[in-house]
């Protein structure tokens, strides 16, 4: 079969991979129709995540047909259209029966410190993703389900991972009616927690990006306020201005390590890889949050650690609230809103792209060429 | 003339300038459906309920264990169910493997790992050039997208960030290259050394 393989940071090709096989009785082995790349992928592609090995497959983001199923299987038949979040998790250990199922403790041998992703690097459990013609799915009676048939297959690519993180980053953030929330980064991610800010009560839903493009779509799409950074000498200031000289009541850093705005940052961060990532959003989120506001943190962090300011996080007595998305638990009321109308992941969606074509797709994103918001992968046409 | 009221830190009780909720309804649809923080899927943070999630075990069965495959020590087993993508595999391997012997809260566990990872994508690259499919600068970096995706067109006068760090991309793609070719004149200078004697 053919799959996207990485060769080293910045290099990736399309290789012919033997098929995916049943490795544990309740897997799955799914025949791709749809993946999409994900911004979190950059962090890999930019070879930024430890134990990232030369010859792996991307891809936590995809949708797809059964093509075969292990033999206790017993919600999944072959033929099924599903979609699978992210997180591979057992559904039964410690974490899992708590809800907590982007942290599960029986699928990740590589770490503790991180739960099972498909395509996510050894650090992540070293699954092979769904940037492939097939993918295995383990766990296929805990993860993955049905696309209604009522539901759009791009919009369902879609909740596997952005629409579920940027609706749980807005969650997190614990929102009352009428806060001001501020996301830094207009990336799907971004969009999405800005969208569903509203839903939640926001008063006001300001978001920070420094892409033109993006901050259009972010007016367009999630009705918020925008500012570019790049055209302000200090954003926190602005931000400190423009909500009376208090700060937001809740931050969410929809950003993660690959955030610019610090020349140093970016350098030792993103291009030395000397911290885990640049903290840049996660700073500035601590920067301009009010004092006993929460910041809410669903941008990716490698392992490593990073220089985040918590001193003034101490002393402004302020909430952190982070987590992978346990992305099955938002799916029932995401249903629900896209088929009343409150939410259209789709519109966000900017580039089709045959995975053949697929390092190309990666520069494009990573370059944030061509108004580039969302690249998906058609991986088996259907 | 009274003295302008101060911003609102100075001062108690100060409203908000917020639009009402007839307002934001009328204007964003769906506005406040999820209102309740009580009635968020992810509240509680953590409920417990083992039944809910379609798992029809306590514990999984156990995946075959390939031989030797690499854990955290701060696992107390292999876990039953893990990923098979990449095997260690020659020096990068014997590098990651040394890494596992470092819990997570050490940084000497990520670094170590973070240099296999740099000696596997050099070795893979050397490798390739003995192979039938030897790796393509041009076409794994995916550098045509620049012309097919209005590189410049992106990136001038849009005021981006990204663009102040941009000439450092060249030196991460690149470096890898020129370090193995100036690697591989060093070994073939010396071997046509140590011929000539
Ligand atoms: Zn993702
Ligand atoms: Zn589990």
């Amino acid at each position: 079969m053919k799959a996207m393989a990485y060769r080293g940071p910045y290099r990736i090709r399309v290789e012919e991979k033997p098929m995916p096989t049943i490795e544990h009785p309740n897997d799955a082995i799914v025949r791709v129709t749809t993946a999409a790349i994900c911004g979190s992928d950059l962090h890999l592609y930019h070879g930024l995540m430890p134990d990232t090995r030369v010859g792996t497959t991307f891809g936590h983001e995809f949708i797809g047909v059964v093509e075969e199923v292990g033999p206790s299987v017993q919600h999944l038949t072959r033929g099924d259209r599903v979609m699978v979040p992210f997180n591979v998790y057992c559904g039964s250990c410690y974490f899992c029966a708590r809800g907590l199922y982007s942290n599960c403790h029986n699928v990740n041998p590589n770490a503790t410190a991180v739960g099972g992703i498909y395509g996510y690097s050894h650090t992540c459990g070293g699954y092979d993703g769904g940037q492939a013609e097939f993918v295995r799915v383990p766990f296929a009676d805990v993860g993955p389900t049905i696309i209604p048939d009522w539901m759009d297959s791009e919009d369902a690519v879609l909740l596997t991972d952005a629409l579920a993180t940027g609706y749980f980053g807005a969650q997190l953030g614990g929102i009352g009616e009428g806060d001001t929330v501020v996301v830094f980064g207009a990336g799907p991610v971004g969009l999405f927690a800005a969208k569903s800010a509203w839903l939640m009560g926001a008063g006001r839903v300001i978001v920070i990006d420094h892409l033109e493009y993006r901050l259009e779509k972010a007016r367009v799409f999630a009705q918020a306020e925008t500012f570019n950074f790049a055209e302000y000498d200090d954003i926190i200031v602005e931000m400190k201005k423009t909500t009376d000289y208090l700060g937001a009541d809740v931050v969410i850093d929809a950003v993660g390590a690959e955030a610019g705005g610090s020349f140093l940052q970016q350098v030792t961060g993103t291009k030395l890889k000397l911290q885990g990532g640049s903290p840049v959003a996660l700073n500035w989120a601590i920067d301009s949050v009010r004092k006993g506001g929460t910041v809410a943190v669903v941008g990716a962090y490698g392992p490593i650690f990073s220089a985040v300011k918590f001193g003034d996080a101490l002393n402004k007595g302020l909430t952190l609230r982070m987590n992978q998305t346990p992305v099955k638990r938002q799916w029932p009321r995401l249903f629900e809103h896209i088929r009343n109308g409150y939410l259209k992941p789709s519109d966000i969606v900017t580039h089709r792209i045959p995975l053949e074509h697929i390092a190309e797709g990666y520069h494009m994103f990573s370059a944030k060429l061509d108004g580039c918001i969302k690249p998906l992968i058609i991986a088996n046409p259907s | 003339m009274s003295a302008p009221t101060p911003p609102t830190p100075y001062v108690a009780n100060k409203p908000k300038d917020i639009p009402s909720p007839a307002a934001l309804r009328a204007r964003i649809p769906g506005w406040g459906v999820d209102l309740d923080p009580k009635d968020r899927p992810s509240y509680p943070r953590e409920v417990f309920d083992p039944a809910g999630t379609g798992a029809h075990w306590d514990y999984p069965e156990e995946q075959q264990e390939r031989e030797g495959r690499e854990r955290s020590i701060e696992h107390g087993q292999l876990t039953p169910v893990f990923g098979t993508s990449a095997p260690l595999h020659g020096v990068s391997g014997s590098i990651r493997r040394y890494a596992y012997r470092y819990g997570e809260g050490r940084a000497a566990h990520w670094l170590i790992l973070m240099a296999g990872d740099r000696v596997d994508a050099w070795g893979a690259h050397l490798r390739s050039l003995a192979s039938l499919r030897p790796d393509d600068p041009v076409t794994e970096t995916g550098v045509l997208a620049e012309g097919r995706r209005h590189g410049i067109a992106s990136r001038i006068g849009r005021g981006r960030v990204d663009v102040n760090h941009l000439w450092l991309d060249p030196v991460v793609v690149a470096g890898p290259w020129v370090a193995a070719a100036a690697g591989t004149a060093v070994v073939v200078r010396a071997i046509a050394r140590r011929t000539r004697r």
